[in-house]
């Protein structure tokens, strides 16, 4: 065997924080059918992603393991296995809750960062850039979209709600910061 | 999947943006313009909104921070009195699930309210979210476009649901997920042919976070579902959200770069398909913006597109940068 796993990996508060999210306890209702994994795109393209595997580690309370696997970050929450599941097991809902609690422990990876970053700075998570300023003259839209682009009071609204739920400083982020 | 027995066509509608659509694919939002006002429906903007938040990646961020950002969306479309409209299956995800659980779970939302009351703003859950997609189903039904349809499409189109719009099915009451067929009809009533290929519903690759983190596995699944496409032989795919656009599109300068693999399928989301089937020109509709251009695919548009493309080839459309785009 690879990667025994030991009894004192096991800590049974990682379970609980799981199941925080409403439903996240049915993972404990698995009986293997593979089900998930069969029909998951991700396992189809990278045979070594298994969502059933994962969630399973999650339920044995092997928090270090399932927090520090990069498979974590693989799923496309296209909710195929969490619609086929026979025993109604909520795969995707407790994957996003497995990628927050990883978040919550300073697992936000860098290119998550980015957007999290721009939606604070801009309200947006993709802003306008100057191509498509142009692109938009030529369709003769406004050159800017009439949102947070063209509203600086509500750009203020929404940064904020982002300091009012503390989510700047889970990403890390001064919104002093130059734009 | 059945139409809605009350008339809710009646109801005011907003237009959510969202950001791709407006910010990298404006095409896509001046064919939705133009299309509705063809078909009579009248839309209110709404001014000040923001990223829904994308549901991939600020889901997995914090639940609360993204309930918190997205009910802000629904106050702005709930001072208007008008349903929310989406062009997007992620905008629609979070915007849609945020409406649900704020009316169900009580103690969600006194504390999103909390926050709001702090920028003069407070959830009731008075309005609805819709997708343009199963808006145009249920309210206007293919029948009735069919009717407003002037140049009927001579195409054979790879119909992409993409996930959100169909997904959660508990949620979304929209009909078999694993073998849809609103959209097809919806797509039919241009006059196109949907084509039938393998693994239609699965995912483009990129939600979840995926396109921005794990760039090359996103890839892989576009990939897979591209040569699905491909031996399907047809003329485009026609999809119902800017992200799934955007990585089919993008996707597809990508492994072109990455592996010197060139589908060359052009990509369409579904206003602008419709636009097209209203005697709109690609150029209206901005799908000459597209990074994939083919000409055969202007060839078969005929007088619609005469003498406005020279054809560009692959490569020639417009640099994204890196793919760092969320959901």
């Amino acid at each position: 065997m690879k990667h025994p796993i030991k009894t004192s990996e096991s800590d049974p508060a990682f379970f609980e924080e799981i199941k925080e999210e409403a439903g996240a306890e049915k993972i404990l209702m698995c009986f293997n059918c593979k089900g998930c994994s069969t029909g998951c795109p991700v396992t189809d393209v990278v045979p070594q992603y298994n969502i059933k595997k994962l969630l399973r580690m999650s339920a044995m309370g092997l928090r270090d393991r399932v927090l520090n696997s990069e498979h974590l970050w693989y799923c496309t929450t296209c909710f195929r296995c969490q619609e086929r599941c026979p025993e109604g097991v909520k795969t995707v809902d407790t994957m996003l809750k497995l990628r927050s609690i990883a978040v919550k422990n300073g697992f936000m990876l860098p290119d998550h960062k980015k957007i999290a970053e721009s939606v604070m700075r801009t309200g947006h998570g993709v802003p306008i850039d100057e191509q498509n300023r142009k692109k938009r003259k030529e369709l003769e839209l406004d050159e800017l979209p009439g949102t947070v682009h063209s509203c600086p009071e509500a750009l203020e609204e929404v940064r904020q709600l982002v300091k009012a739920c503390g989510f700047d400083r889970l990403a890390g982020f001064d919104q002093s910061s130059p734009a | 999947m059945t139409k809605n027995s009350t008339d809710n066509s009646k109801r005011n509608l907003s237009l959510f943006l969202g950001c791709i659509a407006p910010n990298r694919y404006p095409g896509i939002e001046s064919a939705t313009r133009k299309v509705m006002e063809r078909l009579g429906i009248s839309i209110k903007e709404l001014e000040g909104a923001s990223c829904c938040p994308a549901p991939g990646v600020f889901q997995s961020f914090d639940k609360k921070t993204w309930l918190t950002l997205a009910s802000r969306n629904l106050c702005l479309s709930e001072a208007l009195n008008a349903d929310l409209l989406t062009v997007c299956n992620g905008c629609y995800a979070t915007l849609a699930d945020t409406n649900r659980i704020l009316r169900e779970d009580d103690e969600a939302k006194a504390g999103v309210n909390e926050k709001l009351s702090e920028i003069g703003k407070g959830f009731s859950g008075k309005i609805e979210v819709r997708h343009i997609v199963e808006y145009l189903f249920r309210e206007v039904s293919p029948e009735k476009i069919r009717d407003v349809v002037t140049q009927p499409l001579d195409l054979r189109v790879s119909v992409h649901y993409g996930c959100h719009l169909i997904k959660p099915s508990h949620e979304r009451k929209l009909g078999s997920v694993e073998n849809p067929s609103f959209f097809d009809e919806l797509v039919e009533a241009t006059g196109a042919q949907s084509i039938e290929y393998e693994d239609k519903t699965a995912c483009c690759g990129a939600g979840g976070g995926a396109r921005s983190a794990v760039q090359d596995v996103a890839l892989r699944l576009t990939e897979k579902k591209l040569e699905h496409m491909q031996k399907a032989d047809v003329d485009c795919i026609v999809d119902a959200c800017p992200f799934c656009h955007l990585q089919f599109d993008q996707g597809q300068f990508e492994l072109a770069g990455l592996q010197g693999k060139e589908f060359s399928i052009p990509v369409l989301h579904y206003s602008q398909l419709l636009g097209l089937a209203f005697g709109y020109s690609p150029e209206e509709l901005g799908i000459h913006l597209n990074r994939i251009q083919n000409t055969e695919f202007y060839t078969k548009l005929g007088e619609r597109a005469e003498n406005k493309f020279p054809g560009k080839k692959l490569g020639t459309g417009t640099d994204f940068g890196k793919g760092g785009v969320p959901t």
